[in-house]
C-alpha cells in the first residue's frame, strides 16, 4: 500500500518534507555548533566530574 | 566560600548491587533451563503441572535479565554515581527505600504470576495490569528522588552520566504508559487497548524502545561514570559525547518498525524503521569509540585490571551489536534474520556481552570500594572474563549456525516446485545446536557464580563503608554563565529543560510513527468477511495468550513463495482488526500458524495438544494435559465480550447475556464431532476452547468472494 496515496489529499502537503529535514538539519547545526562553543576549560571541568569524590 | 559537609549513603547501592546479582543469576538460570527445554522438551515438566512450560518461563526469563537483572544494576549505578557528581547524598532516603523494596516486590509478583499464566500476551511487556499500576507508581517515585537530588545539588554542572539517566527515565515512562493502555477484565486479565496492525506497531515501538532506553542509555551513563573512573582518566571527548547522545535518543525512537519488516505493517513505517535503524550506526559507534579510546594510554592496565577487561568486551559487544542491529534492518537480511535464532544470538551478544559485562565489571570495581577492601582474587575475576566470553561465543555461534541452516532448508524447493523439507525436518536439524546453546550459557553461568565467591570473599575481607563524608560550597543563586557560553547554560544546567526537550525529542518519533496507523482509516484495508472471535474462540484464545505459544508461534505470513507455498496465502492487515491483542509472535521455533485453521481436524489436535510426538514425531513441544482437565472459565465470558464491544468490536447489543450459549452450542459442536472419531470429551473442557480458536484462525479470508 502506498502512503503517498493518503498524503496527497492534504492541502499544501509538500511543504512538510521540508518542514521536517529543516528541523532535523536546525537541531543537528545548533547541537554541534554549542557543542564547538563549549570552551576547553568548561569541558576540563566537566568531564573531571567523576573524579571530584577522590579530592 | 563556605563548605557544607555531608554523607554519601553507601546502603542503598549495596542493597540494589545484591538483587542485581541476585536476580541475574535467577534470571540467567531460568534462561538456561529454558535453553535445555528445546532441546529435551520432557524437561517441561508438562505432564506433572502447567507452570514451567516454555511458554510460561520464557516470559520469566526474559523479564527477569531485562528488568530485574539490569534494571538492579541501573538503579546501584544511578544510587551511587548521581549523588557523587552532584555533591550531595540522595534526596531522600525513604524514597529510596520505597524504590527498592517496590521494584523487588514488582519482581516477586512477575514471576509468580507469568508462572500462573497471567499475562497480557505482548512481549517484554506481559505483566498485567495491576502490576503495571505498580510498576508506574515506582517508576514515579524513583524519578522523584532522582530530580529531588538534582535540585538540589551543589554541582551546576549535569554531567553526561546524568543526561543519559535522564532521558532514560522519561522515556521508559513514555512507553510503558503508551504501551500499557489495556481494558481490565478482571483482576487480572485485560485486553490490549490496540488491535492487530496498530497493536503490533505500538508494541515494537515499545519493544525496541525498550532495548534502547531500558538496556542502552542508562548503561552508557554507567559506562560514562565507571568506564572513566576504572581507567582512572576522562572520558576520551566530553564533546562526542554530547553529540552522542542527542543524536542517539533523537533516532533511537524511529526505529520500531524494523521488528515488521515484510508483515502487514504498511509499507511507509517498515521503511521509516529502516532509514533510522541505519542512521544509528553513526551515534552508536561514535559512543563505542568514546569508550574504547577512553583507554588510550593505559592499555597496559587492561592486562592486569579485570574490571578494564569486562569494560573492553562489554563496549566491543555494544558495537557489534549496533552495528548488526541496522544490518538486520535491511528487509534482504531481515528476511533471513525475522523469526529465526538469529535475532535470539544478536539480542544475547547485547544481553551477555553489553548489559552483563558492563555489569561484571562494575560490581567489581564498586563491592571493593563499598567494602574498603581489595578484590579478593584478580585472578578468579580473569578467569570469570575468559569463561563469560567463552560462554557467549559458545551460545552465540551455534544460534548464527542454526540460523542460516534453517533459513536454507525452508527456501529449498525440489526440482518439480515441491518444499524439499517438513518443518519438523528443520526442527530437527537445529536441536544439536540448541543443545550446544544451552551448554554456552551453563558456561556463562558458571563465570557468574565465580564472581559471587570473589564478591563475598572480598566483602568479608572489609568492613561495609555504611556512609562516606564529602564537602561542597552550595550552590550560588544568582549565578551568571561565562561568556561563550550560551548553548550550554540554555540546557546543561536546567535539569528540567533538558528532561522537557528529551521527552519532545523522543516524543516527535513515536507520533510521526504512530499517529497515521490509527487515523488514516486506508492504511489498514478492511477486509468484509472478517468476523469477530465466537465466545468459544474468544476463550480458547485467551487459553492460547495464557500458555504463551507465541514464544515459539507466529500468525504473520510473510509473502514470499517459501512461506506461501508452507503456510499458506499471506498475511493481510484487515483479519487482524479483532485481535486485542495481536499475536504475530517473532520467533518461529515452531511452524507459523496463521492459516492453521481448518489444515487438520479437531481429532488431530486433540490428539497433538496431548501428546504432540504423536501427531509430529520429533516434535519439541510440550504437552498440555490440563487443558484436558481443567473446565473452560464460562463466567468471565460476560465480560470478555463485554470488554471487546466497549473497544469497537462489533458484538450486537446485550450479546454477553447470551454469549455462554452460543459458546456451549460450539462446543457440543466440536465434542460431536471428536466422538465421531472415538474421542470421548465432556464440552466444558478448555482443550474444546482452544480447538474452536485455532480451527477458527485465518479462515475468515477464505469466504471472501473471489474477485
Amino acid at each position: 500500500m502506498k502512503f503517498s496515496t493518503y498524503l496527497t489529499q492534504i492541502s499544501g502537503v509538500s511543504i512538510y518534507p521540508i518542514i521536517s529535514l529543516s528541523m532535523f538539519v536546525v537541531f543537528f547545526v545548533l547541537m554541534i555548533f554549542w557543542m564547538y562553543r563549549l570552551p576547553k576549560k568548561e569541558i576540563e571541568r566537566i568531564e573531571n566530574l567523576p573524579f571530584d569524590d577522590k579530592k | 566560600m563556605n563548605q557544607e559537609k555531608f554523607y554519601y549513603d553507601n546502603k542503598i547501592p549495596r542493597l540494589f548491587a545484591i538483587a542485581c546479582i541476585f536476580w541475574g543469576t535467577v534470571g540467567m538460570l531460568l534462561g538456561v533451563i529454558a535453553a535445555f527445554q528445546l532441546a529435551f522438551p520432557v524437561l517441561n515438566f508438562s505432564e506433572y503441572m502447567p507452570y514451567l512450560t516454555f511458554g510460561r518461563l520464557r516470559p520469566v526469563h526474559t523479564n527477569a535479565v531485562i528488568f530485574a537483572f539490569v534494571g538492579n544494576g541501573i538503579f546501584t549505578a544511578v544510587y551511587y554515581a548521581i549523588p557523587r557528581l552532584l555533591k550531595t547524598p540522595m534526596w531522600n532516603r525513604a524514597l529510596s527505600l520505597i524504590h527498592f523494596w517496590g521494584w523487588q516486590f514488582i519482581i516477586v509478583c512477575a514471576a509468580v504470576t507469568l508462572l500462573m499464566g497471567y499475562t497480557t500476551g505482548k512481549e517484554y511487556a506481559e505483566l498485567e495490569w495491576p502490576i503495571d499500576i505498580l510498576i508506574t507508581i515506582i517508576w514515579v517515585v524513583f524519578g522523584i528522588n532522582m530530580f529531588g537530588t538534582i535540585f538540589t545539588r551543589r554541582e551546576r554542572h549535569l554531567y553526561v552520566a546524568i543526561w543519559f539517566f535522564i532521558a532514560s527515565w522519561v522515556t521508559v515512562a513514555m512507553l510503558h504508559i503508551v504501551n500499557s493502555f489495556e481494558i481490565p477484565v478482571s483482576f487480572m486479565k485485560s485486553y490490549s487497548w490496540y488491535a492487530g496492525v496498530q497493536d503490533a506497531l505500538v508494541q515494537w515501538w515499545y519493544g525496541h524502545n525498550a532495548v534502547a532506553f531500558f538496556l542502552t542509555t542508562p548503561y552508557l551513563g554507567l559506562m560514562y561514570y565507571f568506564l572513566p573512573k576504572a581507567a582512572d582518566r576522562p572520558v576520551y571527548s566530553y564533546r562526542l559525547s554530547i553529540v552522542h547522545f542527542w543524536s542517539l535518543i533523537f533516532l533511537y525512537i524511529w526505529a520500531g518498525p524494523h521488528h515488521l519488516l515484510y508483515t502487514a505493517l504498511p509499507d511507509w513505517a517498515q521503511s521509516v524503521g529502516t532509514a533510522f535503524s541505519i542512521m544509528l550506526i553513526l551515534p552508536s559507534w561514535g559512543g563505542m569509540l568514546n569508550g574504547l579510546f577512553t583507554l588510550r594510554g593505559a592499555w597496559d592496565k587492561v592486562r592486569e585490571d579485570p574490571v578494564l577487561k569486562f569494560f573492553v568486551v562489554a563496549v566491543t559487544c555494544y558495537g557489534m551489536s549496533t552495528f548488526e542491529g541496522p544490518m538486520l534492518s535491511l528487509k534482504n537480511v531481515n528476511a533471513i534474520s525475522h523469526y529465526s535464532d538469529w535475532t535470539v544470538a544478536h539480542v544475547h551478544i547485547g544481553a551477555l556481552g553489553w548489559n552483563g559485562f558492563m555489569t561484571f565489571g562494575m560490581m567489581y570495581w564498586l563491592i571493593p570500594k563499598l567494602f574498603n577492601a581489595k578484590l579478593y582474587s584478580r585472578k578468579l575475576a580473569s578467569a570469570h572474563f575468559w569463561i563469560g566470553t567463552l560462554g557467549i561465543l559458545l551460545y552465540a555461534i551455534p544460534m548464527y549456525w542454526s540460523a542460516f541452516r534453517s533459513y536454507f532448508m525452508m527456501k529449498a524447493f525440489t526440482p518439480s516446485g515441491q518444499l524439499e523439507y517438513e518443518f519438523i525436518d528443520v526442527v530437527q536439524t537445529v536441536v544439536p545446536f540448541y543443545v550446544i546453546r544451552a551448554v554456552g550459557g551453563t558456561i556463562f553461568l558458571i563465570g557468574v557464580f565465580l564472581m559471587i565467591y570473589n564478591l563475598i570473599k572480598t566483602a568479608q575481607s572489609g568492613d561495609f563503608v555504611e556512609s562516606e563524608e564529602a564537602s561542597a560550597a552550595p550552590l550560588v543563586k544568582e549565578y551568571t554563565a561565562p561568556k561563550n557560553s550560551i548553548w550550554h547554560s540554555l540546557i546543561e544546567r536546567k535539569p528540567l529543560l533538558l528532561l522537557v526537550l528529551s521527552l519532545i525529542v523522543v516524543g516527535i518519533g513515536g507520533l510521526v510513527e504512530l499517529i497515521p496507523t490509527f487515523l488514516v482509516k486506508e492504511n489498514i484495508p478492511t477486509i468484509a468477511s472478517v468476523k469477530p472471535y465466537t465466545p468459544l474462540e474468544l476463550q480458547g484464545r485467551d487459553i492460547y495468550i495464557r500458555e504463551g505459544c507465541y514464544n515459539c508461534h507466529s500468525q504473520m505470513i510473510r509473502p514470499f513463495r517459501y512461506e506461501v507455498t508452507r503456510y499458506g496465502e499471506y498475511s493481510k492487515a484487515g483479519e487482524f482488526v479483532y485481535d486485542h491483542p495481536f499475536q504475530w509472535g517473532s520467533k518461529r521455533t515452531g511452524p507459523d500458524l496463521a492459516r492453521i485453521g481448518k489444515k487438520y481436524g479437531d481429532s488431530w489436535h486433540f490428539n497433538h495438544m496431548l501428546e504432540p510426538t504423536s501427531m509430529a514425531p520429533g516434535s519439541i513441544m510440550p504437552s498440555y494435559p490440563s487443558m484436558y482437565e481443567n473446565t473452560i472459565d464460562k463466567v468471565s465470558t460476560n465480560s470478555k465480550i463485554h470488554a471487546m464491544r466497549k473497544m469497537g468490536v462489533p458484538y450486537p447489543d446485550g450479546y454477553e447475556a447470551i454469549a455462554n450459549q452460543d459458546l456451549e452450542k460450539q462446543a457440543m459442536q466440536i465434542t460431536k464431532g471428536l466422538k465421531e472419531n472415538k474421542i470421548e470429551i465432556a464440552s466444558d473442557k478448555e482443550i474444546i476452547a482452544l480447538i474452536a480458536y485455532l480451527q477458527r484462525i485465518g479462515t475468515d479470508i477464505k469466504l471472501e468472494p473471489k474477485k
